[in-house]
């Protein structure tokens, strides 16, 4: 089990190697990786959060030693092993797709890697074994794994990096893609079951942002190459750094508003708003042109009494239980609002709606500005 | 009428009946009566049969058939598999010129095969006979049989090794990256990594490879005939050699279709068993 460092990581993948960090324009033109500085603690649950083609892969391969990165560092527990190959680095990568030697059986699959290392043949059985049974793959065992299902052969696949008791870390990429629907929950419980047990250090690559959230206690969130923000899951939602995170994670995802500012009133297509005099203090002089967020939850349509409240149509209501989502509309704007299921109103109302400050996040050119 | 649509089939049934069904029933045909040029065909009932598997030479021929194909497999394939890992990564200059380096075997007609191996290997002018004369060893394909027959065994591996190397090479690209990259992880050995994810990826490609040239080994006909016509004595007479002398020379059509049956009924058969043979190899483990 080790600490994960990313020191500095660029990777162009036509530039083998350069000797200074490239500046700002190459990077931004050539390189998949750009500049990146991240670290992982030992023993904890992670998620690496990004769109398709934003260099997750190549950021997990770059880890593992699959890769070597055109500029950076790596370090495991402080020490430098950019230069070392996979099998040194004893960083264990799950793939997309399983990842079995389907002419052998499960248990020589998960012997596979003590027998490379030169383990003892009872050492090796005992281990596979208690490996075996935390998976629960201890029936599967004499079973050719050609023959298991994509979940159990993904299982196996992750009782092949767990199995070396000196196993640095376990990479997952994406590894519920393939799997049905209903083994996927349960594996998904599996993997962090696991991890919680062998405190193992984990990285979960993936697109989905509801299973990096169930899954990690740390997510970074990724987009072109670049670590937007890092944070635990609560900190992501209620502090993103850049509206992409604000929409993203959280559901439904942030109300964002393009506006303007003008004499201390937020200027948006369809009505004007307030600004307090100490938020516009704040502001004064740094933007003129914003996106404007709002988390749903923090919408208030019974806003009557609040100075400058903004009256609104409820479009839609929808009830989902405990709370309900209503599609306020003013003009050609909508806006989403969470409210809960006690709260009386009928489609077609009107609604005067307020946004506590409190909870207002201003971005500009992509950056959370307030 | 759900039969109506049958005759959408008559087209490909008249192909197959004009290019295989009726050349069969003819040979069939043959086989079973007795036909002397010049006289009028009498019935012979399975004679012919008879008199074939009690023939000799037709033995003699079957099991050399045998064992050359055996060797040209034992040697062929993994010499191909061996020069498919070597080749260089797809898209650049080298793969193209090992292709064209490749395809040149594959491209020239058989007979030409033999004849520029028959050049090769005359005792008067042939370089093989010159270099292999030069190292000290007195080369004699037309009166010695283990030079005649190695010459023709060079000659198939030369001539077919190269089908072999593209068919496991375009397998070989098929095998997604995950799969050795998880090897690498592992800490597999190379020849670990070769039998546990190589070699089982390639099942199917090399059951074709099998397949094929054990088919067309047992089919060789024009390039032994050019270099050696079949001799010294019989030593290189093959199947289709010897099926070809008694039919075609010798002019016994009946005995010479009965060989020819018993010629398809063998290659059938062993087709069969060298195809159940390979799906079952490397399967592994016991079913669920």
């Amino acid at each position: 089990m080790s600490k994960i460092e990313l020191v500095n990581i660029c990777h162009a993948y036509d530039v083998t190697s350069c000797s200074n960090l490239p500046d700002k324009q190459v990077l931004e033109d050539d390189y998949v990786i750009k500049d990146m500085n991240l670290s992982w603690e030992d023993g904890s649950a992670n998620a690496l959060l990004g769109p398709s083609g934003c260099g997750k892969t190549t950021i997990l391969n770059i880890i593992s030693g699959l890769l070597t990165p055109s500029y950076g560092k790596i370090l495991l527990d402080g020490r430098d092993v950019t230069r070392q190959g996979p099998e040194e680095r004893r960083i264990a990568q799950i793939f997309q797709f399983p990842v079995v030697y389907d002419t052998i059986s499960v248990y020589a699959n998960l012997a596979f890697p003590l027998k490379n290392a030169g383990m003892k043949k009872r050492f090796i059985r005992d281990r596979v074994e208690e490996i075996a049974d935390i998976l629960d793959l201890s029936h599967l065992l004499s079973t050719s794994s050609g023959k298991i299902t994509q979940a159990e052969k993904q299982k196996v696949s992750l009782g092949r990096g767990i199995v070396r008791e000196d196993t640095a870390a376990i990479l997952l990429d994406e590894p519920l893609t393939v799997i049905d629907p209903k083994e996927k929950y349960i594996l998904r419980r599996k993997l962090k079951e696991v991890q919680k047990k062998l405190a193992i250090t984990m990285i979960y690559v993936t697109h989905d942002q509801h299973e990096a959230l169930t899954f990690a206690d740390s997510v970074s969130v990724n987009r072109a190459g670049e670590i937007i923000q890092t944070g635990s899951p609560a900190e992501l939602h209620a502090e993103p750094a850049d509206p992409f995170i604000g929409y993203f994670i959280g559901s439904p995802g942030m109300n964002l508003l393009d506006c303007s500012l003008k004499d201390q009133r937020f200027v948006f297509r369809d009505f004007t708003y307030p600004i307090s005099a100490e938020m516009a203090k704040k502001l004064n002089g740094t933007i003129d042109r914003c996106s404007f967020g709002i988390r749903p939850e923090f919408i208030n349509p019974a806003g009557a009494d609040q100075a400058g409240a903004v009256t609104m149509e409820v479009d839609i209501i929808e009830r989902l239980g405990a709370y309900k989502i209503l599609t306020l509309s003013r003009g050609d704007t909508r806006l989403q609002s969470r409210v809960p299921d006690s709260f009386s109103v009928e489609e077609g109302d009107s609604v005067a709606v307020s946004f506590p400050e409190e909870h207002v996040k201003l971005f500009a050119n992509e950056r959370r500005v307030y | 009428m759900k039969n109506r649509a049958w005759l959408f089939l008559l087209p490909a049934l008249l192909l197959v009946a004009l290019s295989a069904l009726i050349p069969i029933m003819t040979v069939v045909n043959y086989s079973i009566h007795n036909l002397v040029p010049g006289s009028i065909a009498e019935f012979y009932g399975l004679g012919n049969f008879t008199e074939v598997l009690q023939d000799e030479f037709f033995m003699g021929a079957i099991s050399r058939q045998f064992l050359f194909t055996f060797q040209v497999l034992l040697l062929e394939i993994p010499l191909g598999l061996f020069i498919a890992t070597l080749l260089p990564k797809m898209r650049s200059k080298g793969l193209t010129i090992s292709f064209i380096l490749l395809g040149i075997p594959l491209l020239i007609p058989w007979n030409v095969v033999g004849i520029v191996w028959r050049v090769f290997t005359r005792s008067d002018l042939g370089v093989a006979t010159a270099v292999l004369n030069k190292l000290g060893y007195n080369y004699l394909v037309t009166e010695r049989a283990i030079d005649a027959w190695m010459t023709v065994l060079i000659m198939d591996v030369w001539h077919w090794t190269p089908l072999v190397v593209l068919l496991c090479y375009a397998g070989l690209q098929t095998i997604p990256a995950p799969y050795y990259q998880a090897a690498r992880i592992d800490g597999a050995s190379r020849w670990a990594t070769f039998f546990y994810v190589t070699l089982p990826r390639l099942r199917y490609v090399l059951i074709i490879a099998v397949l094929l040239r054990a088919i067309d080994s047992f089919n060789i006909y024009a390039e032994p005939y050019m270099i050696t016509g079949g001799g010294p004595g019989s030593t290189t007479t093959f199947m289709n050699i010897y099926t070809s002398s008694q039919t075609i020379e010798a002019f016994d059509m009946g005995y010479g279709a009965a060989m020819s049956l018993i010629y398809l009924f063998i290659v059938v058969v062993m087709c069969y068993v060298l195809y159940t043979l390979m799906l079952q190899i490397g399967q592994g483990g016991k079913n669920k």
